[in-house]
């Protein structure tokens, strides 16, 4: 199929789609009037029903929590995949690169080195308040991550390696997964539905509570910051010098 | 509608013509960045704290940098 | 036609990322105009769940519940996605270097078939 062919199926498909969409969104509600109950009914009563303050985190951790741990498979399993794409790559071809490595100043790298630990307080300090301020396990995990993509920039290979040692990261990987379903499972042993909050509310404003929503939110960060920091520890051994 | 919300709606239109018409990926990173960064500004305004907090690590530094690094792959191989 | 702009420009930034990914020369330009595609359901997501004059749904003392607030379920919903996509745009970009190594191009129109 040459490219004009390709072009001209394309233009007589997206004409059609483009006046669609255009007339299924305009029959959406006009922006700003939100009508719809759901949103209404989850903000009025999660903070009673589950005793945390930020109401996101609630309805992604409890109310729809099945989805979420749909989620998190998706990127245990994309992390999975790379892992396999590239290891196979460097076993049967060799592991070194004609690049050579940049020259680095010894300020850079040392002030990258002794902001890593601070960027990994924060981003946990973030992960942990999911249920009382704006973050959660997801934001936690990514900001954990970019931690360690400085500590790279500034030091170099062997620096992010010698902290990022993959057999660590991959245990506590796997922790973080089999967490989420073990607390679901944990429900089901109790006698009530698969990921149920059976655990104690705690009082409003504590850190420790939600129930369940706490130990799921850590289980996350664990795993968001960790499958993160693998994608980046094998993307980074394909241009080792 | 505020003035705000007007001016980042219309930035955003832009920014991602910008970014699909640009064809050529080692130049591509910038103006993806740059539409990752307005996308965290535009959460912002749309009163989402949590959502900002996702896209800005993930968009602004995650993405552009493994973008980078298939690049450098790349070009190492042709050597 | 104000009132449904912001819904009209996610559509938008549907359509410009679909029309980059079917007129790629290259399989990376094809990864980020994947990324853009997926910004617009963002997009179209939160401007649905927008209230004017309402603030976050995070409440407090100062704040009790029963203040106007956005809605949270579509909160939930995009801030797990843009980290899952990210990902995935990981993953294809991986699969993109194993193209390269088979084929040595990454021209969608001359990488026909890998195996192995």
């Amino acid at each position: 199929m040459t490219d004009r062919v390709r072009f001209a199926l394309f233009a007589a498909g997206i004409v059609p789609l483009g006046v669609f969409l255009v007339w299924a969104v305009a029959g959406l509600s006009p922006f700003g009037y939100y009508p719809g109950p759901y949103g209404d009914v989850v903000n009025a009563i999660a903070t009673a029903q589950r005793h945390v303050l930020n109401v996101a985190t609630a309805v992604n951790f409890d109310y729809r929590g099945f989805d979420t741990l749909g989620e998190e498979y998706i990127l245990f399993t994309s992390v999975a995949g790379l892992i396999l794409i590239l290891r196979e790559r460097r076993q049967t071809q060799g592991k070194r690169t004609s690049l050579g490595e940049t020259e680095r100043a010894d300020g850079v790298g040392a002030l990258s080195l002794v902001l890593l630990p601070v960027i990994v307080v924060f981003g946990m300090y973030m992960a942990v308040h999911g249920g009382l301020t704006p973050g959660g396990g997801f934001q936690g995990g990514a900001i954990i991550a970019s931690g360690f993509l400085l500590a790279y920039l500034g030091s170099g290979h062997p620096a992010f390696h010698a902290i990022g040692k993959i057999e660590i990261l991959e245990v506590f990987e796997s922790l973080g997964a089999a967490a989420y379903v073990v607390i679901g499972l944990a429900a089901l042993g109790l006698g009530l539905s698969f990921l149920q909050n059976f655990m104690p509310l705690g009082g409003r404003g504590n850190l420790v509570s939600g129930g369940t929503i706490w130990a799921i939110n850590i289980a996350v960060m664990l795993e968001v910051a960790t499958g993160l920091v693998i994608a980046l520890s094998e993307f980074l051994k394909e241009i080792e010098p | 509608m505020s003035v705000y919300q007007a001016v980042i709606y219309a930035l955003i239109a832009i920014f991602a013509t910008v970014t699909v018409l640009t064809r050529d990926p080692k130049v591509q990173i910038f103006p993806y960045a740059f539409y990752g960064m307005l996308l965290a500004i535009l959460f912002f305004i749309l009163q989402a704290p949590d959502v900002t907090l996702s896209e800005l690590a993930v968009g602004t530094a995650l993405i552009p940098f493994l973008v980078l690094v298939t690049l450098a792959k790349m070009r190492a191989r042709e050597r | 036609m104000m009132h449904v702009a912001p819904y009209v420009i996610a559509a938008w930034i549907f359509v410009v990322g679909l029309y980059g990914l079917v007129t790629t020369r290259n399989l990376i330009h094809a990864v980020l105009c994947l990324s853009v595609m997926q910004s617009s359901t963002y997009v179209l997501l939160l401007s649905i769940g927008f209230r004017r004059n309402a603030g976050a749904p995070i409440f407090s003392v100062d704040v009790p519940p029963g203040t106007p607030a956005v809605d949270p379920v579509m909160h939930a919903l995009t801030l797990t996605d843009i980290v899952v996509g990210a990902t995935v745009m990981a993953l294809v970009l991986a699969l993109t270097m194993q193209v390269h190594r088979k084929t040595g191009s990454i021209d969608p129109h001359k990488a026909r078939s890998i195996s192995g």
